[in-house]
């Protein structure tokens, strides 16, 4: 399934996560999601984007706008090149701690997306995937 | 693999269109599976005689390799209309299928006549033939298909919208009858209606009534629970009411923990604490004209 | 540099949160918040979120830090007109801010406060009055 429109983003800074945001949310209102959806989606990026930054030291996200001839979709995917992630299953188990920690992001992302993967090497780096279909 | 250069198919429907067209009529006109009573004579003839002469010209282009190309497009959208149209009129998929399929006979008759003598080529151009038309038959089908599941979406959704409704009881206290089982599409839809109606009516309480709601198993505990949070992030406390005595049962047993929400048996009794905690109490008339109340109508 | 205004409301703060927060811009709020709490001795927070089409979990724990410190102040924080799609969203990211009071609008917070301030004065405890449970009124009129 070849995107109908993708976009390379920088998530190197605060301000980067608010472009972030704004971005994946035209792109949501484009798409045609409703306000709610609109709204996990963008919280997603928001969580996946930051949880770039401040673990993975920086990275990119790629914004796909995608259709399988009967829906559309909007794909999110963050990548890092940074200590990676030694427990993927520990990760996703929500632990809300206000000190930091993974925290909520990657399981938050999950369950606000349909379709969620993730690919991680401890050293190397990070890549996380969310899709949300209308 | 199908060769463009090599087929003679579109040279042959050419030359004999007129012919292979009126076979296909007396074939289709004297089928058993006809439907006299869904299509006019007329319009059948109309339509063996378009999708007959777009065929023609798709094949003509010289693209035989499937039929999704650009060529191909007019015949697609031709017969994506019918399928439609044949659909509303009470057209099996099968029998519209078979509208495609049924031009084989003749054309294979055509074929053979053109063809005699060289076997190998006879053999090949039928199976040309047959394979461009199982595709587009199938190609009804899924429009047919598509179309299917577009009305069934239509009503779920209608469904959703019809079983969830949110009344006022009173002044800041609304109900919401839940009747059915508690998906989780379904409570997106009761989350979204319910937290509407608190921001336009500012409710302070709501009272979810599951009198309607066959079982209570873990996932719908969590969907419940997930819209009281809902509900009092917008400022708004529920009283979860009509909890059955297996119900009671089976929420103990799952381990499911109600602590922070309060639980009533009957809506009646919830009401009666809604209505207390944004300080309003029921008294009978005189009491209430005793105490210097005017009374209203 | 900016900073988000804090308003003084009879005894309650006001804080209304308009933009796109980053971290420089949560951490000089709570500065500021818990130093005019001790300043104007405030015993309500109120914090207005109507304009926020977003709350993350980094915007969900700075309300969850805003409402502990405050506490510790003994200040109330009550959280404004949380937009319906963002309550749907923070349930679905499983932030329930359990232990932040929230309100529809500005006007029902200060009553909120209002009514918790009168809870305390009348049981004699401060706010961190955990030990005397919650106050007189809801079950009383169960059978």
């Amino acid at each position: 399934m070849t995107p109908l429109k993708d976009d390379l983003l920088p998530v190197r800074s605060s301000d980067d996560i608010v472009r972030v945001r704004q971005q994946v949310r035209a792109w949501a209102v484009e798409i045609g999601f409703s306000l709610v959806d609109q709204t996990k989606i963008v919280t997603a990026a928001s969580e996946l984007a930051r949880n770039t930054l401040d673990y993975g030291g920086g990275g990119t996200v790629r914004l796909e706008s995608l259709s399988n001839g009967i829906r559309r979709g909007l794909r999110l995917t963050f990548e890092d090149q940074g200590p990676g992630i030694p427990d993927i299953d520990l990760a996703l188990t929500d632990k809300f701690t206000t000190g930091g920690g993974l925290g909520l992001g990657l399981g938050g992302a999950k369950r606000l997306s349909h379709d969620f993967s993730i690919k991680s090497e401890v050293g190397v780096g990070t890549a996380v995937s969310i899709t949300r279909w209308l | 693999m199908i060769d463009a250069a090599k087929t003679a198919l579109p040279d042959i429907i050419a030359n004999g269109e007129e012919e292979i067209l009126a076979e296909w009529l007396r074939l289709q006109l004297s089928a058993e599976s006809l439907r006299p009573d869904l299509l006019r004579e007329g319009e059948l003839r109309e339509q063996s005689r378009r999708f007959l002469g777009l065929v023609r010209v798709a094949l003509q282009s010289g693209d035989i390799g499937s039929v999704q190309g650009a060529a191909w497009a007019p015949v697609r959208e031709m017969l994506s209309d019918l399928s439609r149209s044949r659909a509303k009129q009470g057209f099996s998929p099968s029998e519209t299928a078979t509208f495609v399929l049924s031009l084989k006979q003749p054309l294979f008759t055509r074929l053979g006549r053109a063809l005699v003598g060289d076997s190998e080529a006879l053999q090949r151009e039928v199976w040309t033939a047959t394979t461009l038309l199982d595709r587009l038959a199938l190609h009804t089908t899924e429009v047919f298909q598509k179309g299917r599941e577009e009305i069934i979406a239509r009503q779920q959704q209608e469904m959703l919208e019809l079983s969830t409704p949110v009344v006022q009881l009173w002044q800041d206290v609304l109900a919401l009858p839940l009747i059915g089982t508690l998906d989780s599409s379904r409570t997106q839809v009761v989350m979204e209606n319910l937290l509407q109606q608190i921001v336009d009516t500012g409710a302070r309480i709501a009272i979810i009534d599951i009198t309607g709601v066959p079982t209570v198993d873990t996932l719908t505990a969590q969907h419940l629970l997930k819209t009281v949070a809902a509900a009092r992030l917008m400022g708004a406390d529920c009283i979860i009411s009509g909890i059955r005595p297996q119900i009671a049962q089976t929420i103990v047993h799952l381990g499911v923990t109600l602590n922070d929400v309060t639980t009533k048996a009957t809506m009646a009794d919830a009401f009666q604490i809604a209505l207390a905690r944004v300080g309003m109490a029921v008294v009978p008339r005189a009491v209430a004209i005793a105490a210097g109340t005017p009374s209203r109508v | 540099m900016d900073r988000i205004p804090i308003l003084k409301l009879g005894n309650c703060l006001l804080v209304t949160i308009q933009v796109d927060m980053h971290d420089q811009l949560v951490m000089t709020l709570q500065d500021d918040l818990t130093a005019a709490i001790v300043k104007h001795r405030a015993r309500g927070v109120i914090i207005d979120i109507s304009s926020l089409e977003l709350v993350d979990s980094f915007i969900g724990r700075m309300l969850a830090n805003i409402a502990g410190m405050s506490r510790i102040l003994d200040a109330e924080t009550v959280v404004v007109g949380m937009q319906p799609a963002v309550a749907i969203t923070l349930v679905e990211l499983g932030l329930t801010l359990n232990d932040v009071r929230t309100a529809l609008n500005v006007e029902r917070g200060m009553a909120l406060i209002r009514d918790a301030l009168e809870d305390h004065a009348a049981w004699g405890q401060g706010a961190a009055g955990g030990a005397y449970g919650r106050g007189p009124g809801d079950d009383s009129a169960e059978g």
